[in-house]
Order: structure tokens, then C-alpha cells, then sequence
């Protein structure tokens, strides 16, 4: 089935920090965003500053994910 | 209400110009108010030769929306309009436009200064400068 992934996203310097700008986990692995981010990167340490989101809304590691969700890490913005 | 990434130059005041021309508020503004930020050719004490600015396609226009819908329900504003550039810069160059438009002055001014402040804090945009041909960096957190 294919929506029973998470799609996730990496962003600019945590991109280059991870190594990877795009990656997917098996939805039946992780529980929570902090799940998503321990899978995704083989359990890198998750930097302190670091902000997610869940479908484009910023969440907290703790946030429950479900099949189909895009997961994004990047670090803090610096638009305008 | 407009929301706007633009990934090549543009000139702030003719998209402005422009917006408040097609607009359905003729003759009930009293008040504009019109911030431009561009880029500089220096930062934290080094000089900056180019610069990159990546987004998070999707959740940028979200969010700009989301903080424009903000803007209105907060103030008695009419209209607002945010553009904001990605991609390769140079100095001199526009990075963003926000304008807002109201029927006295103080609602245009707070609502231009809080959209400001909530996109730099909260619109996924990442800058990285290129200090020479063989430096760059992230800049790591808004001033």
C-alpha cells in the first residue's frame, strides 16, 4: 500500500547536516515524530533548535504520526 | 489579500503600484503602509558577495496566508499584499514586500509590523550567504 509510508523532509543546513533531503519510513515503525526523525537518520542526535512540522504545521517531537503524514526537519527560519 | 514567492527579481514598488491598481479598495484607503527588505552586502562583520535563499515549498504559502488571515482578524485593515523572493541573490536586491492598506494610519502600521515579524519567525525561508568563491554559510538564526 503505498500511503502506509511517511514521507519525510530535510531543509537546508540540516539537510547538509543529515546528509539526505528526502526519505520515507514505514508508517508500522514509529509512533511519534521523534520516531520518524530516530528512523530516518539512524538515530543522529536531534539538535536542540531544530523545528518540525507535520503537513506543514509546526509540532513537537512528541506529536503521533499516522500513514500518509509529510514529516519536515529543518532548522530555525531565517526569511525577510 | 496576495501571496507571492517570486524565484527571480522583482521591483517592489511597481508590484505594489500594481496590486493597489487591481484591488477592489479604490477610494477606501486611507493609509498604506510599505515595508521593503533587500539584501546587504555585509552581515556579522564580514562581506556577503551572494546569497541563497531556499523555502519549504508548500508550508511557506501556508503560513504567509496563515499570518495575512491573522492580520485581518487582529486589525481593521482592508488589504495586504507579501512578496517574498527565493533563489539566488545579489546585494541590492529586494528579498520582500509587505504592504498593507487600511482607512487610518495605526492599523496599517501594526499589521505591516506584525506580519513582518511573524514571517521572519515563523515562514519557512532559510538564507545562505556566500561570503567569497570558496566560503558560504547558513545563517543560523533571524535578528
Amino acid at each position: 500500500m503505498s500511503n502506509a509510508v511517511i514521507k519525510i523532509k530535510f531543509f537546508a543546513s540540516l539537510r547538509e547536516h543529515v546528509g539526505l533531503a528526502e526519505a520515507e519510513v514505514d508508517e508500522g515503525s514509529v509512533d511519534t515524530v521523534l520516531d520518524v526523525w530516530n528512523s530516518a537518520t539512524n538515530n543522529m542526535s536531534l539538535p536542540e533548535n531544530i523545528l518540525m512540522s507535520v503537513n506543514m504545521d509546526y509540532v513537537d517531537n512528541a506529536y503521533a504520526v499516522k500513514a500518509g503524514d509529510e514529516v519536515a526537519f529543518f532548522p530555525p527560519v531565517t526569511g525577510g | 489579500m496576495l501571496i507571492e514567492i517570486k524565484d527571480v527579481p522583482f521591483e517592489p514598488y511597481q508590484c505594489l503600484l500594481e496590486y493597489q491598481a487591481s484591488a477592489g479598495f479604490a477610494g477606501k484607503f486611507g493609509a498604506t503602509a510599505v515595508f521593503v527588505g533587500s539584501m546587504r552586502e555585509f552581515n556579522q562583520g564580514d562581506d556577503v558577495e551572494a546569497m541563497l535563499l531556499e523555502h519549504y515549498p508548500g508550508m511557506t504559502e501556508k503560513y504567509l496566508q496563515k499570518i495575512s488571515e491573522e492580520a485581518i482578524s487582529k486589525w481593521d485593515i482592508l488589504d495586504s499584499l507579501i512578496i517574498h523572493r527565493v533563489g539566488e541573490m545579489l546585494p541590492n536586491d529586494p528579498i520582500v514586500l509587505v504592504a498593507v492598506w487600511s482607512a487610518h494610519r495605526a492599523a496599517a502600521f501594526d499589521a505591516s509590523r506584525y506580519l513582518m515579524e511573524e514571517l521572519k519567525s515563523r515562514a519557512p525561508f532559510w538564507k545562505k550567504e556566500q561570503l567569497s568563491a570558496e566560503q558560504t554559510r547558513w545563517v543560523e538564526k533571524n535578528t
